[in-house]
């Protein structure tokens, strides 16, 4: 077993003293390898176990809080239900709004959430806690899906990050998002579907000069660390070689190389493009990809911006679950559509509706999720729950469990151990099969 | 309003539509769309109403029976239908849609006899020409096109671009040719909407008109409002002098906007109680009929000041 030392005089962050202890003891610990960095989690053999079941997960941010009346959960006909209706899907008896006819289409192999309250109406907090599955406190911060995904599903041998986040521009990644488990586990951010920048060698350097760089930076590196490493300096480390493989994968990134059937199946707006981008990465092993698609905080002309935005959706969405089904992926992939909240039943003045966490619906599919079910249910109006109430901490568990992850485990760090989800929270275990 | 001014017909967010009798107020529920309707004229005569719906079907009424009844019902568009306009001879039906068509359609039996297609985006605003032989069309990113109705080919387009708004910021198009008036005395084509639409998603737009030379479609004046931050034109139509009257609806209120030819500026403006979403103006009476978000249908007359 290989510790790594860390001038603080911590001998490690990984393991807690307690975790060791009863590792050991039952004799699991011996086989487990640490990597080094932050938060080594979990029994080292289950996890690589885990890594070698080659789960993926995939996150669809509606960003900017999507209505649920206009997509998962149509109210026609009702004093709410606006002027979209429904349709019927590929499940006898479920009806999605007829904005959504390609994914009605396959909606057998999808699992709807239609009784989700996480009562925060704030975009910010909102965001927060449909990432990490907690509620934002003061002093406290936990790490989104994207980053404990990574922690235990990538296979760093691959060369490519395990956590990548697609957003319109670029944007986004800059925050906290792998919290205690340590920057090595943040996302990398890519502006549509352009590469990650710089991730070409220049020119004026040859392949000999290059490997002389890398030579002497890593002496010098090893020289430094031999008193002075630290989590940092190892995320530091871990970022320097894992852009190195990058470059070399960079051809992943590279949409360009997928049929010009695919790329017109999927559509040539950003979207499409961007969801071809996801398939092609997790084909190639990524184990975490968020795509984001905005922009759904309607408050004025609600209807008329879901038609576009839902428009440019459905197709694409609906083709990337059709290939992942076909290509026998969608069994080691979770996907995961989901909002900051929902919107107002109530239609506002200005043909708008309005933040509501109160009773709204996160799509989910694939992994070890039930196909075709629908879990929760709104009343006629969908002003609220009544039956299958689930909020962010349920889904979190629910999203580790569909992927194979035992999410009442903990992570152990600087001898504390912290649970990967909240522990007043479990999964729902009705849509896992 | 029905040309003779005794009626006026309105739509509601129960996907039913409204008679009322003018000015006694007496209201009479027709129910037979499965959505919303923005679409809606009378013939010539007045007999008959047109609905068009978000449904996508178009329906014929008789409204002038003790009992208004469904005359006839079709599947025009897919999607939701944007705009209806009859032809000076009421032989003819044009609709539009967000399936980016233009579609005419027999009066007399309900057949479709034409379609064109050349809209980019959704299509929410159709007029004819008063000769009948032209069709004028607008779309969300402000385009304008004239199409001919003999052959059904587009003639030529007019540029209302400024009344389109791409934020990138919100990752939102908004806007279009929302509303069009002609007036071939004076040459001139009226295109309302908005613009500056730094949010969107917020309702905040400013309303515009843009004034338009109808022959080569040179912008002659850009109606811009000042003091309303939230407004949309919903509707435009001439009055028997040349002036344009814009009804705006929006987070500043509903609002009726009067211009003439000689400012930018509106010259008149009238603050209606509450926010309007649509707008009819019998001529021969001078009445105005607006439609409001409370539930209201308002008839406010123009009268020259005593």
């Amino acid at each position: 077993m290989s510790i790594a030392h860390y001038a603080c005089g911590s001998n490690e962050h990984g393991y807690s003293r307690r975790r060791f202890l009863r590792e050991s003891f039952s004799g699991i610990a011996a086989g487990g390898a640490i990597v080094g960095g932050l938060g080594s989690l979990t029994v080292g053999a289950a996890a690589e176990q885990l890594k070698s079941q080659d789960m993926r997960v995939v996150v669809f941010n509606m960003h900017g809080g999507l209505s649920q009346l206009e997509s998962w959960d149509p109210k026609p006909g009702t004093k709410t239900g606006g002027p979209c209706r429904s349709i019927p899907t590929s499940v006898p008896g479920t009806h999605i709004s007829d904005l959504l006819p390609f994914t009605a289409k396959q909606m057998h192999h999808l699992c709807l959430m239609r009784g989700v309250n996480t009562a925060e109406d704030d975009h910010g907090k909102g965001t927060y806690l449909m990432l990490t599955g907690r509620r934002q406190s003061a002093g406290a911060e936990y790490p989104q899906i994207g980053a404990v995904a990574a922690r235990m599903l990538n296979d760093e041998n691959r060369g490519l990050p395990g956590h990548i986040v697609v957003t319109p521009n670029g944007g986004g990644g800059k925050g906290n998002e792998a919290a205690y488990l340590g920057p090595k586990y943040s996302s990398i951010s890519l502006g549509g579907t352009k590469p990650p920048p710089n991730t070409a060698k220049p020119d004026a350097i040859n392949d000999e000069a290059e490997a002389r760089r890398h030579a002497f930076r890593r002496h010098i590196n090893q020289e430094f660390l031999l008193k002075r490493r630290t989590a940092i300096t190892d995320a530091y480390t871990h970022s320097y070689e894992q852009a190195l493989r990058l470059m070399e994968r960079k051809d992943v990134f590279d949409i360009s190389k997928e049929s010009t059937t695919d790329q017109d199946r999927y559509g040539k707006h950003d979207f499409g493009r961007q969801c071809l981008m996801a398939r092609r990465l997790l084909e190639n092993g990524v184990s975490f990809v968020q795509v984001t698609h905005a922009n759904y905080d309607t408050h004025s002309e609600n209807f008329i911006f879901h038609i576009e935005q839902m428009g440019e959706f459905d197709q694409s969405f609906a083709t990337f679950v059709a290939d992942l089904a076909d290509r026998g992926l969608l069994e080691k992939t979770l996907v995961v559509v989901l909002s900051e909240f929902g919107r107002t039943p109530n239609i506002n003045l200005y043909y708008g509706r309005d933040h509501w966490s109160k009773a709204w619906s996160v799509l989910m599919a694939g992994g070890k999720l039930a196909r075709g079910a629908v879990f929760g249910k709104t009343n006629d109006e969908g002003t609220e729950v009544v039956d299958g109430q689930v909020d962010h901490g349920a889904l979190f568990h629910t999203y580790l469990r569909a992927v194979g992850v035992d999410s009442s485990q903990s992570i152990a760090v600087d001898g504390r151990e912290l649970p990967i989800a909240d522990p007043a929270a479990a999964p729902i275990w009705k849509v896992l099969t | 309003m029905a040309p003779d001014g005794l009626q006026v017909a309105s739509s509601s967010e129960d996907s039913s539509l409204q008679l009322w009798k003018v000015p006694s107020g007496e209201k009479k529920v027709l129910t037979g769309h499965q959505s919303w309707v923005h679409g809606l004229c009378y013939s010539t005569d007045g007999h008959q109403l047109i609905s068009g719906g978000c449904d996508g079907k178009i329906i014929w009424w008789s409204v002038r029976d003790e009992t208004p009844s469904i005359l006839r019902k079709i599947d025009a568009h897919v999607g939701w239908i944007r705009g209806l306009a009859i032809s000076p001879d009421n032989s003819i039906l044009a609709s539009v849609g967000n399936d980016k068509t233009v579609r005419l359609w027999s009066m007399g039996t309900g057949e479709k006899i034409g379609e064109m297609a050349g809209h980019d985006r959704h299509v929410y605003s159709v007029i004819f020409h008063p000769s009948g032989s032209q069709l004028v069309t607008g779309d969300l990113i402000g385009k304008i096109h004239i199409w001919n109705i003999a052959d059904g080919k587009l003639e030529r387009s007019i540029d209302a671009t400024p009344l389109y708004t791409e934020n990138k910021g919100q990752a939102a198009e908004y806007g279009g040719a929302r509303a069009l008036a002609l007036n071939v005395q004076r040459n001139e084509i009226i295109a309302g909407g908005t613009h500056k639409a730094t949010n969107p998603f917020g309702a905040v737009h400013e309303p515009l008109v843009l004034r338009l030379n109808w022959a080569d479609g040179v912008l002659k004046k850009s109606h811009a409002c000042e003091g309303i931050p939230g407004g949309m034109v919903w509707r435009v139509q001439w009055l028997q002098d040349g002036t344009a009257v814009a009804v705006s609806g929006g987070s500043t209120g509903g609002i009726l906007l009067f211009f003439n030819d000689t400012q930018e500026k509106e010259i008149h403006r009238f603050k209606l109680p509450t926010l309007a979403r649509d707008m009819d103006i019998h001529l021969g009476s001078n009445l105005v009929a607006t439609a409001h978000f409370d539930n209201q249908l308002r008839i406010s007359g123009m009268f020259a000041k005593a």
